[in-house]
């Protein structure tokens, strides 16, 4: 097997927006939060994706604005550079060239440096002047602050640093958790804020004198304080925690303060504006929310939720084709994988969430749909730890006045142990449902008759009292497959008679799958001891078997292939082959280093049409996977990135607008404008030629004069070709709205 | 103002604010009229307050039907005492249906509506019995104990006839069809006919061997009639031919027979059982029931439906549908002995062996609606008409003010954290007495939230008792038992160190732990015949060997062949 270079992974949207503090532009229209290794621009207004700064090739951990020009922004990255950018047009301006402060919190030492750098017009730099200002500094963006001006602040660092001596003496003292979380330097007066894990926020001033230094305590919040920002007035002092409040305190005025509650996860950051105007806070769970100054949330920018583990299996919504996962804690998050972006959330639980650590909340724990995409059924969980576990079946039926699932039936005590599997009939006439858990037994859940649709047991099988691991309905749902332990029995779901039991010891059954349309008379099945059989279900005997630790078995839905990822020393292989022989069609060493548990394929929207037989199977699905590290990786072949690339270029947004539809309209307008400019500047080459023509032709055989109007001033203009078009922008800093109604003056 | 015009002069706007509705109407018209298509935008409420959710869980046990919700559709009985036991209710044919009730030693005649006696009959010198109307409604027949029977005018008060014959008490009279003839059952094992205007005895059979207690005569035809006695047979009588032309046996004594309209069944009630049975299938039993626990004293039929009704002494009376299963049940006070329903279902009278009376009135929906209305009117209708029939025009935006979320009392307390409160917000009279899941569910939603500890601790003896009330009375219940348990496990931790301060808390705690005891042991008994009933199963079901290989292949074939 030759590993063939045109594909290969890539990973795919929803990387987290809520690593670094957004930054507001100065006129708050725009967003800017650093997205894996872009730099993404949001409008406050609409909450639309504008576009991104592609140029890092790591994962950029810092932004800010260039305090010179409100129109520019630096970042900086993992990848050793600090790039300043145009973040209206999106270009790319210098790299390594800064004319003031920068910081930058490298996640591997985690030093703050202080970068000096020479002024330099080229566009590539390198920095030498470098000083470490201090070391054993958290990673955490919240940790540093700033102070006003820019001689003050070695000051303010020194005092920092002179408070973070203090703070551990201030712990021995009152033996709380007094530990620093986060810290806040007001904008005009000499005071810092600090937030700590008791929830107490401190307000330190007289610091600059030598041990004289006085401080104020505030207590509301009853865990860590996560983020403290100052106002650009200094008036208000905002700040923010695990409750997912957002509180708002007068400065100078005591206790007096303001809440904004139940903004989703947990608060990370907050940022404001230069103006005051808008306030944005960044979330847990991948987030950032737009406030206006007067505590209304106007707007939410939601990316790909990944909690700390994904629980229910990554799913294919069959009527959005959206990818389906748990989200937010109790809701199941609809993902669109095609526009990268965040559709909507099912609340699932539909209880209140208590945002406190360590509570032991109720979590959707398993998903299904059916295959028309009719009717959904989740697993919600509590009580893992302790002994007395709670959960629920809940059964949603599709509506489609309202477009969206809406709860049909719960099911209180399904099973009196845990549901381990759980999977829909895929036949389109009848749909069912069969739920096996660890009481030893799996049921089938059948909707009821005319009169009451609700859903109600059918039947109740178990094998020896083994416990089942597993459940899987053939192509056609004329067999279920159920393993118990070792063990794998074949129902016929129409009378429920056991048909046939497979075994192949040693090795508990962790993955079952049929193969699909031509190779439907396959069975494969996975066990914890190293091993991938396929039993042939004609002659129910096993028709061949390999040894692959496979941890992840994923069918693919629209042909007959089959994806097994394999974790051996440390790196994760993928192998995809048809039930029907046992050589592998493609495989891909090394996908990644991490194990992979979820996988699913997602129908293409248009089919490739390539021939090449390595990359065959990527031709109607495309394999996307989920490593434990929460990354959503995907396989990409040339050709698709060619037609990327093409489609790319076609969709350069020229201004700062919203994609609109009213904007697609207008833009067509304007891109024809364009190529009649574009006509006209032939023209322009040679004036003297035009104006000549002009005043030879008699009058009255001249079009009308509004028409040539523009043509006779296009030709006395001079032709900028020769100047470098970037130069151009800077400079005039026009948008090119202006620009044109400069041409037709 | 309109918030999107404002900056424009030239739009025209036109902004309905209703603000009399501001804090009445949910939502809060604002229509807005503007020259130019701009968006509105909406700000979303994104986050608000999730109530608890209050878990229903349906109750076992019998299914809401259309007949239940007939029958139930009754007011509470009117209670009216009598002299001595009611042994017969007979409602007139005619239009105000008044009803003849023989109790003791009179007959009272009552209107529908009345709680008095319209008209009494009290020349008895014995009990009377079996009082009953002609068809008409004009005349009414009582057997007595002395074994006369008189014929009275509804009008009069004295008797116009008495037939004389009977050596032993007479339980049943009637008229049959026609109406010029009375038949009599009596103890003295005859039953005799007698002519109205005459006043002598037609024919006296003697077939049954026993007391006779039921008559049924034939409405279609005047010459038939059916007995039933105690020497447990039902006969059917013809005139003309002068004897018995069936026997059914039903088995015990029989106390009432009752012929269905078509006269093609017969009902006969009698020791536990109701019978009935197919007259034209030459006397078949058709069904037996056997519903109750005693004897089954009388039956009568509801004229909507032919639904049958069967009072006993087990102080039940059983309403059944057309296939012979019970649909609703009325509780009395008493022993039943007899029992009727007036035309249209109108009334169900009941007559137990205390002498009370005791009449059901139905419901009528005009009650229901004029006592609507009257709570309806009032000056605000003005008000909460303004505004609701504006159609907006085809350009205009519709702006909606967010829904205002109406909180729970609880639900209010939990939202800012007073859990305490909010469990005695659910812990009132009202709700643990009438909503025991509300309270339930605040419980499993404090339990959730991990501060049920907290709402438990620092009670006094008052407000423990009322949660030890509430334990007591549902810690069985299947619906509610676990999170009551956790109530139970942590009110005991939380006042381990107090609780023999306080008698009252100690006595209930005792009861609690004898009633779990019982609990318990009920449970383990439970269990053991769960494992009996399996065995049993097992051995009824074959034993099957794995013949459903050869099924297999069948299963595949196509698919086999497509391949």
């Amino acid at each position: 097997m030759v590993e063939t270079s045109d594909i290969r992974v890539v990973r795919c949207g929803g990387s987290k927006v809520n690593l670094t503090p957004p930054i507001i532009s100065s006129d708050s229209r725009f967003v800017l939060c650093t997205s894996g290794d872009l730099v993404k621009v949001y409008s406050t207004r609409t909450e639309e994706w504008l576009h991104s700064l592609q140029g890092h090739t790591n994962q950029v951990t810092g932004i800010t604005l260039n305090p010179a020009n409100h129109l520019q922004v630096y970042s900086c990255s993992v990848d050793g550079t600090v790039k300043l950018w145009d973040f209206i047009d999106g270009i790319l301006i210098k790299v390594q060239l800064v004319s003031g402060l920068c910081v930058s919190a490298c996640p591997e030492c985690f030093q703050l440096v202080s970068v000096h750098l020479p002024k330099s017009a080229e566009q590539e730099v390198e920095a030498k002047e470098m000083s470490a200002v201090s070391s054993h500094i958290s990673k955490n963006p919240s940790c540093t602050a700033f102070g006003r001006g820019v001689r003050s602040v070695k000051h303010i660092f020194i005092s920092f640093f002179s408070l973070c001596s203090f703070s551990l003496k201030a712990t021995d003292k009152k033996g709380a958790k007094n530990a620093f979380t986060c810290i806040a330097c007001h904008p005009t007066d000499d005071c810092i804020a600090t937030g700590h894990e008791d929830g107490k926020i401190r307000l330190w001033r007289n610091f600059i004198h030598k041990k004289e230094y006085t401080y104020s305590t505030q207590h509301w919040h009853h865990n860590a304080v996560n983020t403290l920002c100052f106002t650009p007035e200094g008036t208000h002092l905002l700040s923010g925690g695990i409750e997912s409040v957002l509180v708002q305190w007068q400065y100078g005025a005591g206790n007096r303060k303001e809440f904004l509650p139940r903004l989703g996860g947990s608060i990370l950051h907050i940022s404001a504006s230069s103006d005051g105007q808008l306030f944005c806070t960044s979330h847990s769970d991948n987030k950032i929310t737009v406030i206006e100054s007067s505590f209304k949330v106007c707007g939410v920018i939601q990316g790909l939720v990944k909690g700390d583990a994904v629980l229910t299996d990554l799913m294919i919504d069959p009527r959005s084709k959206a990818l389906v996962l748990n989200g937010k804690p109790g809701h199941l998050q609809f993902y669109s994988l095609l526009r990268d972006k965040h559709l909507y959330n099912l609340d699932i639980v539909q209880q209140e969430y208590i945002y406190e650590a360590g509570l032991d909340q109720f979590e959707v724990v398993k998903a299904a749909f059916d295959i028309k995409g009719s009717w959904l059924a989740t697993v919600e969980e509590r009580g893992k730890k302790s002994s007395d576990l709670e959960f629920f079946l809940k059964l949603w039926a599709f509506d489609e006045r309202t477009q969206s699932f809406v709860l049909n039936t719960t099911i209180t005590a399904a099973h009196t142990d845990r549901i381990i599997s759980m999977c829909f009939s895929s036949s389109e006439e009848t749909t069912m449902l069969v739920t096996a858990a660890e009481d030893s037994q799996f049921k089938a859940w059948c909707q009821g008759a005319d009169d009451q649709n609700f859903w109600s047991c059918d039947f109740v099988g178990s094998y020896h009292k083994l416990n089942p691991t597993n459940c899987s309905f053939s192509a056609d749902s004329s067999l279920l497959a159920v393993s118990f332990q070792e063990v794998i029995t074949i129902w016929s779901p129409d009378t429920w008679e056991m048909l046939t039991t497979l075994c192949q010891p040693p090795g508990v059954i962790r993955d079952l799958c049929f193969g699909r349309l031509s190779c439907s008379k396959y069975l494969l099945g996975t066990t914890t001891k190293n091993l991938l059989c396929c039993w042939n279900l004609l002659t129910c005997e096993l028709e061949w078997s390999t040894s692959v630790d496979v941890s992840k078995l994923q069918p693919d839905p629209f042909s007959e292939n089959v994806a097994a990822f394999s974790y051996q020393s440390k790196h994760t292989d993928l192998f995809v082959f048809k039930p029907s022989e046992p050589r592998p069609l493609f495989t891909n060493k090394n996908v990644c280093s991490e194990k992979v548990h979820r996988a699913v394929f997602v129908p293409r929207e248009e089919p490739l049409n390539s021939c090449d037989e390595s990359t065959q199977w990527l031709n109607r699905s495309q394999l996307y996977f989920l490593t434990q590290n929460m990354d959503l990786l995907t396989f990409s072949t040339a050709t698709e990135e060619d037609r990327m690339l093409s489609s790319s270029k076609q969709l350069v947004i020229d201004d700062s607008v919203a994609v609109t539809p009213f904007y697609l309209l207008l833009g067509k307008h304007r891109q024809q404008q364009q190529k009649l400019n574009t006509q006209s500047h032939p023209v322009s080459d040679k004036p003297q030629q035009t104006q000549g023509s002009l005043l030879h032709t008699p009058a009255h055989v001249l079009p009308a004069a509004s028409v040539l109007c523009s043509m006779f001033v296009n030709s006395f203009l001079i032709s900028n070709t020769g100047v470098h078009p970037l130069r151009v922008k800077t400079l005039v800093n026009f948008p090119k709205l202006m620009k044109y109604e400069l041409l037709y003056l | 103002m309109c918030l999107f015009c404002v900056p424009m002069p030239y739009i025209r706007c036109v902004v309905w604010i209703m603000s009399v509705w501001m804090w009445k109407s949910p939502e809060v018209l604002l229509y807005c009229r503007c020259s130019e298509g701009r968006e509105p935008v909406f700000i979303s409420d994104m986050a608000s307050f999730k109530p608890t959710k209050v878990q229903f869980l349906p109750k076992l046990g019998e299914k809401v039907t259309e007949d239940t919700l007939y029958w139930k559709n009754y007011k509470s009985p009117v209670q009216i005492k009598e002299f001595g036991a009611v042994t017969k209710i007979d409602f007139s044919p005619l239009a105000p249906h008044n009803y003849a009730v023989t109790a003791s030693t009179r007959i009272h005649v009552y209107g529908l509506h009345s709680q008095e006696p319209i008209r009494s009959f009290t020349r008895f010198r014995d009990t009377a019995y079996g009082g009953s109307f002609r068809g008409d409604g004009k005349l009414l027949v009582a057997g007595s104990e002395e074994g006369l029977i008189r014929l009275f005018d509804i009008s009069g008060r004295v008797a116009l006839r008495q037939f004389t014959g009977h050596s032993k008490a007479v339980h049943v009279t009637s008229f049959l069809s026609d109406g010029f003839r009375v038949v009599s059952g009596s103890d003295d094992l005859t039953f005799r006919v007698w002519d109205v205007p005459s006043a002598v005895e037609l024919s006296s059979i003697t077939e049954h061997t026993d007391y006779i207690r039921a008559l049924a005569p034939s409405k279609l035809n005047p010459d038939l009639f059916v007995t039933g006695s105690y020497d447990h047979t039902v006969k059917v009588f013809d005139m003309r031919s002068g004897s018995s032309v069936m026997t059914m046996q039903h088995g015990h004594p029989v106390e009432c027979v009752l012929l269905y309209p078509s006269e093609a069944l017969l009902v006969s009630t009698g020791g536990r059982y109701v019978k009935i049975w197919d007259l034209l299938k030459g006397g078949q039993e058709l069904v037996s029931l056997k519903n109750h626990h005693k004897t089954v004293t009388c039956a009568c039929l509801s004229s909507v439906g032919n639904k049958l009704l069967t009072g006993s002494l087990d102080r039940h009376v059983k309403v059944y549908n057309s296939s012979y299963k019970v649909v609703h049940n009325f509780d009395c006070d008493a022993s039943i002995l007899s029992m009727a329903v007036a035309p249209d279902d109108e009334v169900v009278a009941v007559g137990m062996t205390n002498g009370v009376l005791s009449v059901r009135h139905r419901k009528h929906k005009k009650d229901k609606e004029t006592l609507t209305s009257r709570r309806r009117r009032g000056p605000s209708y003005r008000v909460f008409v303004k505004g609701k029939n504006f159609v907006p025009r085809q350009d205009d935006f519709l702006v909606s003010k967010p829904v205002k979320q109406y909180l729970r009392k609880y639900d209010k307390q939990l939202k800012s954290f007073e859990v305490s409160k909010a469990l005695d917000t659910a812990l009132q009279t009202w709700t643990r007495t009438s909503k025991p899941e509300v309270t339930v569910a605040v419980i499993i939603e404090l339990n959730r939230r991990g501060t049920l500890k907290n709402a438990l601790a620092g009670r006094n003896e008052e407000s423990l008792t009322k949660i030890l009330n509430f334990l007591l009375k549902h810690i069985f219940d299947p619906r509610f038992s676990r999170p009551l348990l956790t109530v139970g496990d942590i009110v005991l931790d939380l006042y381990r160190q107090v609780l023999h301060q306080s008698p009252v808390v100690e006595r209930q705690l005792q009861r609690l732990m004898e009633v779990l005891g019982r609990e318990a042991e009920l449970q383990q008994e439970l269990l053991q015949v769960l494992g009996i009933l399996d065995t049993l199963f097992a051995s009824l079901t074959p034993r099957k060997e794995v013949a459903a290989l050869a099924a297999l292949p069948v299963d595949q074939g196509p698919q086999l062949q497509a391949a």
